[in-house]
C-alpha cells in the first residue's frame, strides 16, 4: 500500500535560516503521526509546504502517490487535505456559516445559497459531534468554540489527510482530551492525521508514530510503545534534559505587588478580568496557570498601564500605580517582558543599543539634558550583550536581525538590569530557542533571588510549574486557587484551570 | 451603532421634510435642485465605489484622484479625435482599468508602501495630463435620455429618470456592486481578503489573483467616473479638472463605512450640498465668493471625518502587504 | 519630447547650461532650491515620525502669504527687526496649519494624508481670495499683495540667494536632532513602531502635533524665503508644486535629512531651467512634472532602488483610516 502522504527531501529556507533541511515523512491512512519538536524546530512549515502555503526550495510531495504542485492551496484541498491552523484563519467580523463556506460557497444562480450553507454547517456540526452556532460573528466567541470552527472547515470537504498545527494550545486539558478524541475518531474511519506538538503527554496519549524535528532536520522517529516522555525530550532538545529547573528556596518577604479587586475588559469591551485579587512577595515567583483567553493578558496589560482598568487598584510597595502609563509604571520599579516582544518590546529597525536604552533614553546617564550620551549607550550596551549572552555580530546590529531568542534576551537585559522591585513576565519563552529558554529561567530566578517580587504569566503549564514557589490558577477572570509550588499537581492544576473544583 | 443609526435616520427624515416643504413652495427649483444633487454626487458616488472595492480587499487606493483625472482626460482626447462618444467612455474606462493595474503592480507584485504608490499615480497622472493638454478641443458629449413613463413622474422623474445615459450606468453599478458584495462568492472572498487574508489563502482562494481583479474592476469604474465628468457632466477638460474629487470620495467612503449604499448616500449628501449653495448663488440669494463655494467640499469632508473617525473599523487587513510565506 | 518634434539634445543642454552652467543660472537653481529643500525637510520630519505630511503645500503657501503681508504692511521698522518678523509670521502661519492637520489626528483619528490633501485646497483657495480681496495691491486687478519692502527683503551674498546657505544649516541640523537629541530619538521611535513608542513612554499624540507643527513651521519658511527673498511679493500662482515636489525630494533622500540637500539641488535646476528649456527647445514646461513623476516612480520601485535602500520607508506610511 502506497502511503497517503509522502514528504520526500523536503528543503525550505528564509533569509538566514534554515527551516527544512532534508525532511522526508510518510503517513499513512488510518494512522495518527505526531510531529514533535520546539518552537523554532521547522514543524510548521513543514506541514505549510503539504498545503501548499510555502513553497519548499527543493524535495517532492506525494498525496495519494500524486505529485502536489508547490504554492498550490487549493490543489491540496481539492486532494483531500484539511489543515487546522495553529493561527487561527478565521474572519472575526464574519459569521461561522460564512467562515466554513469561504473558498466553496453553495451558490444559486450567481448567489450565495445561505440556506443551503447553513444547513451544510448544522448537519457538518452534528455529524462530528462539534457544536456551533451557525449564524454567531466569529469574534464573539470564545477561542475553544473558534477552534471547532477551525475543525469543522478543515473536515468540510471529505479529507483523507488532517493536518493540525498546535492545536491544543488554547485548549483546557479537558478540551484537549475531547480533542484528541476526535483525533482517534477520524483515524478509525481511516483518515490519517498529522499532528504537531511540542508536548510530549499529548505525543504519548495519541500517536501512533513520532517524528522529531530539531533544527529543522529529522532528529528520529520512533513510537509511544518505544520510549518515554524523557526519551521524547531526549530528542527534541538533543541531549539530556533537566525537565526541573534548579532553584533555590524562595525566601519571600513583605507584599511588593498587590492587586485588589482589579476589573478590566478586554478589546470587545467584555469583562476580562473579574474583580481579581493576588499578592506577590518579594523574593518568590508567582506563576499564573490558566488557559489562554481567561484574562492574563488583559491582567497583565492592567498592572503595567497597558490598559484602561475600570476598577480596582494595583500597588507596587505600597503605592498606587497609575492607569494608562507604561512608563510612569516601569520608573516606579516594574519591569515587564511583554507577551509580544516585537510589538511593545522591541524597535525591530533600532540598534541593540538604542533597543537597551528604550524606556530611560532619557534619563542619566543616557542623556545629559537634551542631548543623548552615546558614550554610556555604547558602554551599557557592551556590558549587557555580555552579561546576558546576546548573540549579535556587534551593538549596532539591528534588533530585528536577531533570532527569536535572543530578541528576547535583549528585552530580558533591559527589564532586568535595572532596578526593579517587580517583573512582570508573560510568555517569556514563547518561540525562544531551549538554551535561551534555560537562561530566561535563570535570569528570573536570579532576580527573584535579589529580592524582585515575579509575576510569571505563561501557558506552558511545565514553565509555570517548575519556575513558580505558588501557582495562582486563573480562570474567568479571577484568581481561583492559590497553591503552594509542592501542592501545585499537574492533574490538579489542570482541574482548576478547567473552572473545575479542586 | 444604534446612536449613528439614529442620527443618520433622523437626518434623512429631516432631508426628506425640508425637500417636501420647498417642494410645496416653489417645485420646479426643488426638482432641479434635487436632480442636480444626483448629477453633482454620481461622480463622487463612483469614485468611492473605486475605494471600496479596493479597501474591501485590503488594498489602500489614495490614486482614485489620478485615476479619475487620467480617465476623464483620456475620455475627452479620444472622443474629441475619432469624434465619437462611445469610443470616448471606452478609453476612459480602459485608462482607469490602467491605473488599476499599475496600483496593483506597485502595491501587490512590489509590494511598495501603498498610500506612496497612490501618490505616484497622482503626481503622474497629473504630469501626464498637463504635458499632453492642448487647449481647444471639442468633444461629443453624451445626451439626456428619459425613461418612458417614469420621467412623467412628478419630482421623481426629473430627479432619477431624465438623465444621461453614464448617470443610468453608473447607478447600476453601484446597485450591482452592492448585491455583489453582501450577496456573491467574490463579495464574501473579496470582503475576507480584506478583514483576514489568510482566511481566504488557506480556504484556496488565490490572495494575489483576486486583489489584482478587485483593483483593476476598481479602476474601471473610476474610469467610468472620469468619462462622466468630461463627457456627460462637463463637456470638456482643463488642467486639475477633476478638483479634488478622488479625496473626497475616500472620505464619504470612509463616513459611509466602506458599504456601497452608505457611500451613495453621503456622496447624494455632498451633491446636495453643491446643488443647493449653486442655486442659492444663481438666484442671487446669498453672495458667497467663489473661493468659499469651491472650499466647501473640503471643509465638509474634514467635518464628515471628524464626526465619523475613531467611530468606523476598516477592514483589517487594509494596508497591509500579505506575505503568503513566513517563518 | 519626441512627441513634440523638439531636439532632446537641445531640450538636455539647455536644461544644463541654464540649471548649472553659469553663475547666474546656478544662482537661480539654488534659489529655486531652497524652498524645495525646506519642504522637502518638512516631508522628512513626517516621514521619520510615521506620518505622510501630504500638507506640506498649504503649509508653505500660508507661510508665504503671511510673510509677505508682514513684509508690506508693517512698516518704519529697521531691517534686522522686520526681516526677522517677516520671517517668524511665515514660520508661526506654516506650523498652524500643519498643526491643525497635526490635531485631527491626534484628538480625532483621522489620517493625516486625507486632512493634509483638504487643508490644501481650502488653503490655497482662501489665500486666493486674500490676496485677491482683502490684501491685494492697490489698482492691482490681479489677486497679488504689495511688493515686500527692502527693510523685509532677503540680501544676496555673491549674488547667490542667502536663504539657501540658511536651509542648508537647517537640514544639517534637523539631521542633528534625530541623531543626537532626546526629542530626534522620540519622533524615530514613534516613527518606527508606534506600540514601543507609548509602552517606553514616549506621547505618541504629542510626537504628532510636534511632527506636524515643526514641518508646517520649516515649509512655512520656505514660503517666507520664497516671497522675501526671490519673488518680492505674494502672488498665488507662485507657489504651486513646490509642497508637491517635497515628497519627491524627501523620498529621494530616503527620509534622511541631509538627503533633501542634493535632493533639491538637482529638482530646482530642473525646475529653474524648465521655462528655459521651453525657449531653446519648444518643450512645453509641464514635461518637468512628468520628469518628476517618473523620478519619484524610480526612487521608489523596489527594483532600482534596493540599493539606494539603506532606510526602509515604505510600509511604515501606510495605515488604516482611523488611528
Amino acid at each position: 500500500m502506497s502511503a497517503l502522504l509522502e514528504i520526500a527531501n523536503v528543503t525550505k529556507t528564509f533569509p538566514g535560516v534554515v527551516a527544512n533541511e532534508n525532511i522526508s515523512i510518510t503517513v499513512a491512512a488510518g494512522e495518527i503521526v505526531a510531529l514533535l519538536g520546539e518552537n523554532g524546530a521547522g514543524k510548521s512549515t513543514l506541514v505549510k509546504s503539504v498545503f501548499g502555503m510555502v513553497r519548499p526550495d527543493s524535495g517532492e510531495i506525494r498525496i495519494k502517490g500524486e505529485i502536489i504542485t508547490p504554492g498550490d492551496t487549493s490543489g491540496a484541498i481539492a486532494r483531500g487535505v484539511g489543515m487546522v491552523h495553529q493561527h487561527f484563519q478565521l474572519v472575526p467580523v464574519m459569521t461561522v456559516t460564512e467562515n466554513i463556506i469561504l473558498g466553496s460557497e453553495p451558490k444559486r444562480g450567481i448567489f450565495i445559497n445561505m440556506k443551503a450553507a447553513r444547513a451544510e454547517v448544522l448537519a457538518l456540526s452534528e455529524k462530528y459531534g462539534l457544536e456551533v452556532d451557525p449564524d454567531a460573528f466569529v469574534e464573539d466567541l470564545p477561542v475553544g468554540t473558534q477552534q471547532r470552527i477551525e475543525i469543522l472547515k478543515a473536515l468540510r470537504k471529505d479529507v483523507d489527510l488532517l493536518i493540525l498545527d498546535e492545536p491544543t494550545a488554547v485548549l483546557t486539558p479537558q478540551e484537549t482530551d475531547e480533542l484528541l478524541q476526535v483525533m482517534r475518531n477520524l483515524a478509525a474511519s481511516g483518515v490519517g492525521v498529522l499532528f504537531i506538538t511540542h508536548k510530549l503527554r499529548e505525543v504519548m496519549a495519541v500517536a501512533d508514530r513520532v517524528v522529531v524535528l530539531r533544527n529543522g532536520r529529522v532528529a528520529g522517529s520512533t513510537s509511544p510503545k518505544e520510549t518515554d516522555e524523557e526519551g521524547l525530550a531526549q530528542l527534541m532538545v538533543g541531549r539530556n534534559v533537566v525537565l526541573q529547573v534548579e532553584k533555590g528556596d524562595a525566601k519571600p518577604a513583605a507584599a511588593t505587588l498587590v492587586i485588589r479587586e482589579l476589573h478590566v475588559n478586554d478589546d470587545r469591551k467584555h469583562l476580562a478580568v473579574n474583580g481579581l485579587n493576588l499578592e506577590v512577595r518579594a523574593g518568590e515567583i508567582v506563576g499564573v496557570a490558566g488557559v489562554e483567553g481567561n484574562g492574563q493578558r488583559e491582567l497583565v496589560e492592567a498592572i503595567c498601564g497597558m490598559r484602561p482598568r475600570i476598577s480596582g487598584e494595583i500597588l507596587v510597595a505600597g503605592e498606587a500605580t497609575p492607569d494608562m502609563h507604561p512608563h510612569k509604571i516601569h520608573s516606579m520599579g516594574v519591569s515587564h517582558i511583554p507577551e509580544d516582544r516585537e510589538k511593545h518590546g522591541l524597535v525591530t529597525t533600532y540598534s541593540i543599543e538604542d533597543n537597551l536604552v528604550l524606556n530611560q533614553f532619557d534619563r542619566a546617564p543616557f542623556a545629559k539634558g537634551w542631548i543623548r550620551n552615546m558614550a554610556a549607550l555604547e558602554e551599557n550596551a557592551t556590558r549587557l550583550v555580555k552579561e546576558f549572552d546576546i548573540r549579535t555580530p556587534s551593538i549596532s546590529t539591528t534588533a530585528g536581525a536577531l533570532s527569536g531568542g535572543n530578541k528576547q534576551k535583549v528585552v530580558v537585559a533591559r527589564e532586568l538590569s535595572q532596578d526593579t522591585r517587580v517583573v512582570v513576565a508573560a510568555q517569556p519563552t514563547r518561540g525562544v530557542d531551549v538554551g535561551s529558554i534555560e537562561f530566561i529561567h535563570n535570569q528570573l530566578i536570579a532576580a527573584r533571588d535579589a529580592g524582585a517580587a515575579v509575576l510569571l504569566v505563561s501557558a506552558e503549564l511545565d514553565e509555570i510549574l517548575s519556575l513558580a514557589d505558588r501557582v495562582a490558577v486563573m480562570f474567568g477572570g479571577k484568581i481561583v486557587a492559590i497553591l503552594e509550588a509542592k501542592e501545585a499537581e499537574r492533574v490538579l492544576v489542570g482541574r482548576l484551570m478547567a473552572g473545575l473544583s479542586a | 451603532m444604534t446612536r449613528f443609526l439614529s442620527f443618520k435616520w433622523i437626518l434623512t427624515f429631516i432631508l426628506i421634510a425640508i425637500t417636501g416643504y420647498l417642494y410645496s413652495k416653489d417645485g420646479v427649483i426643488t426638482t432641479s435642485v434635487v436632480a442636480t444633487a444626483v448629477i453633482f454626487g454620481l461622480p463622487l458616488a463612483l469614485a468611492a465605489m473605486v475605494g471600496i472595492m479596493c479597501e474591501r480587499t485590503g488594498i489602500v487606493n489614495i490614486g482614485i484622484e489620478g485615476t479619475l483625472l487620467f480617465s476623464s482626460f483620456i475620455g475627452f482626447f479620444v472622443a474629441s479625435s475619432t469624434n465619437n462618444g462611445v469610443f470616448g467612455i471606452i478609453s476612459a474606462i480602459t485608462a482607469g482599468v490602467v491605473t488599476g493595474l499599475f496600483l496593483a503592480f506597485m502595491s501587490i507584485s512590489w509590494k511598495m508602501d501603498q498610500i506612496i504608490a497612490g501618490t505616484i499615480i497622482n503626481i503622474l497622472a497629473t504630469g501626464l495630463t498637463s504635458f499632453l493638454y492642448t487647449q481647444g478641443r471639442m468633444a461629443p458629449t453624451t445626451f439626456p435620455i428619459d425613461i418612458p413613463f417614469f420621467s412623467s413622474i412628478p419630482f421623481f422623474g426629473q430627479v432619477l429618470f431624465m438623465h444621461g445615459p453614464l448617470v443610468y450606468f453608473g447607478l447600476v453599478v453601484i446597485f450591482s456592486l452592492y448585491v455583489a458584495l453582501y450577496h456573491t462568492s467574490w463579495g464574501l472572498r473579496s470582503r475576507a481578503v480584506g478583514e483576514h487574508p489568510g482566511s481566504a489563502d488557506t480556504a484556496g482562494v488565490s490572495v494575489f489573483r483576486l486583489r489584482y481583479l478587485n483593483v483593476a474592476l476598481a479602476g474601471a469604474v473610476g474610469g467610468l467616473a472620469g468619462a462622466y465628468l468630461s463627457l456627460e457632466l462637463v463637456g470638456s477638460w482643463d488642467r486639475g479638472f477633476t478638483a479634488g474629487k478622488g479625496f473626497t470620495a475616500l472620505a464619504l467612503m470612509i463616513f459611509g463605512r466602506w458599504n456601497p449604499m452608505g457611500a451613495l448616500a453621503a456622496a447624494m449628501f455632498f451633491g446636495l450640498t453643491q446643488a443647493v449653495t449653486n442655486q442659492l448663488m444663481f438666484s442671487d440669494v446669498a453672495h458667497i465668493p467663489e473661493q468659499f463655494v469651491n472650499m466647501l467640499p473640503y471643509v465638509l469632508t474634514i467635518v464628515v471625518l471628524a464626526i465619523s473617525a475613531g467611530k468606523v473599523r476598516p477592514p483589517a487587513a487594509e494596508g497591509l502587504q500579505y506575505e503568503k510565506e513566513k517563518a | 519630447m519626441f512627441l513634440q518634434g523638439a531636439q532632446p539634445m537641445d531640450a538636455y543642454g539647455s536644461l544644463f547650461s541654464h540649471g548649472f552652467g553659469s553663475w547666474e543660472g546656478f544662482a537661480k537653481t539654488l534659489g529655486k532650491a531652497t524652498p524645495l529643500m525646506l519642504s522637502g525637510l518638512a516631508v522628512t520630519i513626517g516621514l521619520r515620525s510615521g506620518l505622510f505630511n501630504i500638507g506640506v503645500q498649504g503649509q508653505l503657501v500660508s507661510g508665504a502669504l503671511a510673510a509677505g503681508w508682514a513684509g508690506y504692511a508693517i512698516q518704519g521698522l529697521p531691517i534686522y527687526i522686520h526681516l526677522p518678523i517677516a520671517l517668524l509670521f511665515g514660520i508661526f502661519f506654516g506650523a498652524l496649519v500643519g498643526w491643525i492637520a497635526g490635531a485631527l489626528k491626534a484628538y480625532r483619528g483621522i489620517h493625516e494624508v486625507i486632512t493634509t490633501i483638504m487643508i490644501n485646497s481650502i488653503v490655497l483657495a482662501l489665500v486666493d481670495y486674500l490676496a485677491g480681496h482683502n490684501f491685494q495691491e492697490p489698482g492691482q486687478t490681479l489677486a497679488r499683495t504689495s511688493a515686500v519692502l527692502p527693510s523685509a527683503t532677503i540680501p544676496k551674498i555673491f549674488g547667490l540667494p542667502s536663504g539657501f546657505f540658511f536651509a542648508v544649516l537647517l537640514a544639517w541640523a534637523v539631521w542633528w536632532v534625530f541623531q543626537r537629541t532626546t526629542s530626534g530619538f522620540r519622533l524615530d521611535t514613534v516613527g518606527r513602531n508606534k506600540n514601543a513608542a507609548w509602552y517606553a513612554g514616549i506621547s505618541v499624540k504629542r510626537s504628532v502635533l510636534i511632527a506636524m507643527g515643526v514641518g508646517g513651521a520649516i515649509a512655512g519658511l520656505g514660503g517666507a524665503i520664497e516671497t522675501l527673498g526671490v519673488i518680492g511679493r505674494f502672488e498665488p500662482t507662485f507657489n504651486t508644486g513646490l509642497g508637491f515636489d517635497g515628497i519627491t525630494i524627501a523620498l529621494l533622500g530616503r527620509a534622511n535629512p541631509l538627503g533633501v540637500i542634493p535632493g533639491a539641488i538637482l529638482i530646482g535646476g530642473i525646475r529653474g531651467a524648465s521655462s528655459s528649456m521651453q525657449f531653446d527647445a519648444g518643450v512645453a514646461p509641464e514635461i518637468v512634472d512628468l520628469i518628476l513623476a517618473l523620478i519619484l516612480f524610480c526612487v521608489t520601485a523596489p527594483f532600482l532602488s534596493k540599493w539606494l535602500r539603506s532606510t526602509q520607508v515604505g510600509a511604515k506610511v501606510t495605515s488604516g483610516w482611523s488611528n
